[in-house]
């Protein structure tokens, strides 16, 4: 049986899968044939078939005996920043070339006990630093929507996730986002994506790139499927210190699409000088949405909004270049071919000047640049003061009421893969101007699909809210979700 | 803040990342472009306000001090580059 792959959803296939209208082994198999022949979207870089054939078969057994979860034989890529077991890990580095590991990650595992099904691995920027999949070793990822002969970024850095879902290549797919790659490249694509609260979602078996900011979470079809797939990877996990204990709601169960009474924040400091009519249309046309549903509509402000770049531009090279001081060429991954003579330091320095591509190398500089003796008050503790401030500014004005905040998720729709090469580093960090907040206060935040620009492109609006209350905003995007209406799929051209 | 070679250098040592010496001028270009953005931080009044430690009240997790896991020398060892003797092994550090 055929299925139109593009069309359907975890929600919808889980309900055909329980009432046996069809199985997860013909539902894997349609999949692996629809990325198969989507090589030209460089999403999967490692592909599965047979892990996968065998929780297909492994999944129609348990819906037979019935009381099956909900992600029971659904097809999910996984974003190759999560240790899988025994299959490629290698966060799109050369560094980690070869690296197969010997455990799996917490998520990972949640979502396999609850009996999804892993077609493969999913391209992403290297070391998750980046926001148009360029940084990769495997090559760019490309965006499935184009509008003229150029091939577009699908957005960074989970771009293979979010080009796998808006193809249809999988019914979900894992993301991480540490200043905004879940919900840029969702917007890029035209699919919901969702980072949860810090602390929600274990960060163990995920290489990590900023500790203090990484969090996984689901990009999707849509809005259920983000709930539905957001609980299934949530929860307490004793092998990640900063997971929080607390109990995960069902969050399908909050979308109920009533919002009448909430009040929605709308920060004046995002309305950047220079910030396209396309982008300013939407924003103003999404809050005209919740306003209809019955929410009352509020001007804040959010002083600090505008320091939050470079803030997170010393704390996430800080932190990065702590955590990637573990790939020396000594335990696992690539080590440089030494010359008669090398010692220690000549492993250390070829293997990384070899294994690290040029935006990796760079962030790691420049955190190592700003923890160094010297100069750690004057930049890594000042960014931490205003990421405290940066905070304060959400605490503020979630205490006055305000129950989710609307921005708009990016400053543009997708650009052409190789257009921002000669820009200099920071014309791409802009990128994440409008997420970059979020994670620095560690809220959760979710990029809903709303409208396309003049071009025919996706793009995006944010809703931000209140920590641990992820149910509230996804019911919130439910409701923005149905009036928007977004319905638009890509042409397949691959 | 201007950064120069000599700087660069430096902290491409200190990263252990090796950099060739005709990279270090467009090396140290780049860092002081992004310097500069990072510098807009020095116009935020931060007088009383302590670093952040961590994102979310809560205190880490802590578990019993006793042993959950080991005796796993081959998975351990198993993606090492080089290991010998069910040890990772290393180039010559001490002369």
């Amino acid at each position: 049986m055929m299925t139109d792959t593009t069309n359907l959803t975890i929600a919808g296939a889980r309900d055909a899968l329980r009432r046996g209208d069809l199985t997860s082994a013909e539902l894997t198999q349609t999949y692996l044939t629809a990325i198969d022949a989507a090589d030209a979207l460089n999403a999967f870089v490692h592909k599965t078939p047979e892990i996968a054939k065998s929780q297909a078969e492994a999944a129609d057994q348990r819906l037979k005996a019935g009381n099956a979860p909900d992600l029971c034989g659904i097809p999910l890529g996984i974003k190759d920043l999560f240790c899988t077991k025994g299959v490629p890990s290698q966060a799109a580095s050369r560094i980690l070339e070869g690296f197969l590991p010997e455990y799996e990650s917490t998520v990972t595992t949640q979502l396999f006990d609850a009996g999804a099904v892993m077609l493969g691995k999913l391209n992403m920027d290297e070391f998750a630093m980046g926001s148009s999949n360029e940084t990769s070793v495997y090559g760019d990822a490309v965006n499935p929507w184009r509008v003229d002969d150029r091939k577009l970024t699908p957005g960074g850095s989970s771009g293979g996730s979010a080009a796998a879902v808006a193809a249809g290549l999988c019914l979900g797919a894992t993301g991480t986002d540490t200043g905004g790659s879940i919900r840029q490249p969702a917007a890029f694509t035209g699919i919901t994506g969702i980072k949860p609260t810090y602390g929600r979602v274990s960060r163990w078996g995920v290489v990590a790139f900023a500790s203090s900011l990484d969090q996984a979470g689901p990009m999707t079809r849509d809005v259920r499927d983000a709930a539905i797939m957001l609980r299934a990877m949530s929860g307490f996990d004793p092998k990640d210190s900063t997971s929080a204990d607390l109990p995960v709601p069902d969050f399908e169960a909050a979308l109920t699409g009533d919002i009448r009474g909430k009040v929605i924040g709308i920060p004046r400091e995002y309305r950047m000088d220079g910030m396209p009519a396309e982008i300013g249309k939407l924003w103003d046309d999404g809050t005209a949405m919740l306003r209809d549903a019955g929410a009352e509509i509020r001007d804040i402000s959010l002083p600090h909004t505008q320091y939050a770049l470079p803030a997170y531009y010393v704390i996430a090279p800080a932190e990065a270049s702590s955590n990637l001081a573990r790939y020396d060429g000594v335990r696992f991954g690539h080590r440089a071919t030494l010359a008669p003579g090398d010692g220690i330091t000549e492993m250390y320095e070829k293997t990384r000047a070899e294994g690290f591509g040029a935006e990796v190398q760079r962030r790691i500089m420049v955190g190592t640049y700003v923890l160094s003796a010297g100069f750690y008050d004057a930049y890594y503790n000042r960014a931490r003061r205003v990421r405290a401030l940066i905070k304060r500014d959400f605490d503020t004005v979630f205490a006055d009421g305000v129950d989710a905040i609307l921005t708009p998720a990016t400053p543009s729709a997708a650009f052409g893969l190789g257009e921002m090469a000669d820009a200099d580093p920071i014309k791409m960090y802009l990128n994440d101007v409008f997420t970059v907040t979020v994670n620095l206060a560690g809220l959760p935040g979710i990029s809903v699909p709303a409208g396309l620009d003049a071009q025919g492109l996706p793009l995006g609006l944010q809703l931000i809210g209140r920590p641990w209350e992820e149910g509230d905003l996804l019911n919130v995007a439910y409701s923005l979700e149905r009036a928007a209406g977004f319905v638009a799929k890509p042409d397949r051209w691959w | 803040m201007a950064i120069d070679t000599e700087t660069a250098r430096r902290v491409a040592k200190l990263a252990r990342i090796r950099v060739e010496d005709d990279a270090l001028p467009a090396l140290a270009a780049e860092f002081s472009a992004i310097l500069g953005f990072i510098e807009q931080l020095n116009a935020v009044d931060v007088d009383g306000v302590e670093p952040m430690t961590s994102v979310t009240p809560q205190r880490l997790f802590r578990r019993d001090d006793v042993v959950t896991d080991g005796d796993r020398q081959a998975a351990v060892l198993a993606n090492a580059p080089d290991a010998r003797e069910g040890f990772f092994a290393v180039p010559k550090v001490v002369e």
